[in-house]
């Protein structure tokens, strides 16, 4: 008798600290998670933040300045354009 | 003295029994509370225990973005910081409220002023500033002064695509345009979630997600960026030329029926809107009606094509001293005094119109307006759509009939007449419009005849060249059609004599509709105010660049266009 009791409390206690060391890795890994999480929001921001400086520097009336100013382009004459047809498109 | 043991008390049973009484009884206490705190309590005391360590967590939903057809960004949420304060908390010496003054962009003895007043426990100090300022803000590491992170959303599209997408309020509910008309698609849902925090604040661990956040989905319009830049520069340069009071322009893709450009002047900057007037917000092409003037003409003649009583060589009589029915003469500035079908379209004849309709029977002609898309809302999902005005034919009296066949005594908006015009692009089938894009072409519903539809984009193609209304919409390389409108405004009741609208509805390219692009001006004021003359160069500006985006290839001769000379352009009638 008094044996079984001496394994049965050998066995709670085993049990017990793998359930503390189990609750400490979940945690361990939860801020882990949390981390990740805070970071791939804040490569969301970042990433809306480029999208906008983008279509900032892309602006259409931007374009047309720099490339009719600065580059000194121009639209070409329709005459200087030449339309190639694919077959099986319109 | 022998020492006597001493002598057996015999206290008395009932002592014994008083006590064994009083602890049962106290046990019995014991055992009943601990009954009540765990059976009945339980919920209250487990809520209070929790209370000091778990709490809940807002988890923000994002606002979905505003896309082009191209993927090109129109409205971007963005994270800034919003500062705020609990009054009686705030400790700062008068350099550091200072410092915080100028780091927030307030006035120092507001802001003073704001932590005196102690009655409240939380005030804004200023929302939505951008995360440097906010970063400057936590260093002073003042008390009683918090941030809590708020969403603001940017356009980078500003002025151009202003009336499209419309915008947010400060708490990002749609209030204008797309924003707000497809605002469950685009709005997320914040959720929350019950997490455990240890001493220093940190999270260790989350307990339940109470509700998940949503995300706003993306959504992609049909506006086509490149040529909606291109409209609205168009458009506002005509109507800074014309000293005009207002301009819309709206472009559609025939096969699809998508909306590739919608512009209106004058416009606003979503991004910095201080100071707005209700001018600048409106947005004309969708919500405002105007009596369209000869651009119907095209509908009245289509109609009598289809009954069979006219051909486009048919004659029609003129005079030369216009059309009286009943105490209203119809004039016309027209030489000519017999003109062919084809001949009204083109040179733009009231008499001749009227006459065509008259001939016709009134419900015909309000059937047609109706399939057309007049009077009814375009349902593109817009807020404030208008319907416009299409009386039923019953109550039309002969003057009315004749007036209508050319645009008076019926208002649209010009989404409608845009739309309306497919049906002469199409061959016969009018197409639904969308602001959303699709990739797959669209089907119509038919509403005349293809040959119909044919024969009167003929006559739309002659009405640009020179003899016609408006030979400034050609362009280079392709062929286009269209019909001009030059009506007086409607004003207190009456026709104001001085005040026009000026229209075009064109398409192109004429052998094989792509495009329809329909432009009004209002109120033209620097000398010319015909449709020819101020609405048709924005069409052929905004039509040369969108077939060229488009890559529609070329069907006329590559010719330069000669612009026309004193006397090429027929004088419309209005």
């Amino acid at each position: 008798m008094a044996k079984l009791n001496l394994l049965l409390l050998l066995v709670l206690v085993v049990c017990a600290l793998g359930l503390v060391t189990s609750q400490h890795k979940a945690r361990k890994l939860f801020s882990e998670l949390e981390r990740a999480q805070g970071r791939a929001h804040e490569l969301d921001v970042e990433y809306g933040k480029l999208q906008l400086e983008a279509s900032t520097w892309a602006l259409h009336a931007r374009i047309e300045r720099v490339a009719t100013g600065t580059l000194g382009m121009r639209t070409p004459d329709a005459r200087q354009v030449r339309v190639v047809g694919v077959a099986g498109a319109r | 003295m022998s020492a006597a043991a001493p002598a057996l008390v015999r206290l008395p049973v009932w002592r014994a029994r008083f006590v064994m009484a009083g602890l049962v009884a106290a046990f019995f206490v014991l055992a009943a509370r601990s009954l009540y705190l765990q059976a009945m309590q339980t919920q209250f005391l487990q809520e209070k225990g929790e209370a000091r360590y778990s709490r809940v967590l807002e988890v923000p939903g994002t606002r979905g973005r505003v896309l082009d057809r191209n993927g090109e960004a129109l409205a971007i949420s963005t994270p800034v910081q919003s500062v705020w304060a609990i009054p009686g908390d705030v400790q700062a010496t008068p350099a550091q409220a200072r410092k915080l003054a100028a780091l927030l962009g307030a006035d120092a003895r507001e802001l003073r002023r704001k932590f005196e007043d102690t009655s409240r426990d939380f005030i804004y100090l200023k929302r939505q500033i951008a995360p440097e300022a906010a970063e400057q803000v936590a260093l002073l590491g003042l008390e009683g002064i918090y941030q809590h992170r708020e969403y603001r959303r940017y356009y980078p599209g500003g002025e151009v695509t202003a009336h499209v997408v419309g915008f947010t309020g400060v708490d990002e509910a749609g209030q204008e345009g797309v924003e707000l008309a497809f605002e469950s698609h685009l709005g997320g849902t914040p959720g929350s979630r019950r997490v455990i925090k240890d001493r220093r604040g940190r999270v260790v661990e989350d307990v339940e997600s109470i509700r998940a956040a949503q995300d706003g989905r993306d959504l992609q319009l049909s506006i086509d960026a490149k040529i909606q830049s291109l409209a609205y520069a168009a458009l506002k340069g005509a109507v800074a030329a014309h000293k005009a009071r207002a301009g819309a322009l709206v472009a559609i893709d025939v096969r699809t029926g998508e909306v590739l450009a919608l512009a209106n002047v004058p416009s606003f900057n979503p991004n910095n809107r201080a100071q707005l007037s209700g001018a600048q917000l409106r947005n004309r092409a969708v919500t405002d009606v105007f009596e369209p003037g000869s651009t119907l003409k095209p509908f009245t003649v289509a109609l009598a094509l289809e009954s069979g009583r006219v051909s486009p060589s048919s004659l029609v009589h003129i005079g030369s001293g216009g059309l009286r029915i009943a105490n209203y003469t119809i004039q016309d500035p027209h030489a000519q005094t017999v003109l062919s079908v084809a001949q009204v379209i083109q040179k733009s004849s009231n008499v001749g119109a009227a006459r065509i309709a008259l001939a016709l029977r009134r419900e015909d002609l309000w059937r047609l307006f109706d399939r057309a898309g007049f009077g009814a809302a375009p349902q593109i999902g817009f807020p404030g759509e208008a319907s416009g005005r299409l009386r039923p034919a019953g109550s039309w009296r002969p003057i009315e009939q004749a007036t209508m066949a050319y645009g008076h005594g019926i208002s649209v908006s010009l989404l409608q007449l845009a739309r309306a015009y497919t049906m002469f692009a199409r061959d016969g089938e009018l197409v639904p419009a969308t602001l959303l894009k699709s990739n797959a072409p669209a089907p119509g519903t038919r509403v005349i005849s293809a040959q119909t539809a044919r024969q009167v984009r003929a006559m739309l193609e002659l009405a640009v060249q020179p003899g016609g209304t408006a030979p400034r919409a050609r362009i280079m390389g392709w062929r286009v059609a269209g019909k001009t409108g030059t009506a007086h405004k409607q004003e207190n009741g009456g026709y104001a004599e001085d005040k026009y609208i000026a229209s075009f509805v064109g398409l192109a390219p004429a052998s094989a509709p792509r495009l329809v692009v329909a432009v009004m001006i209002d109120e033209p004021a620097n000398g010319q105010y015909f449709g020819g003359v101020v609405a048709a160069p924005v069409f052929a500006e905004v039509a040369r660049g969108a077939l060229r985006a488009l890559g529609v290839p070329y069907d006329a001769p590559l010719e330069p266009v000669p612009l026309p000379g004193a006397g090429d352009e027929a004088r419309e009638s209005t």
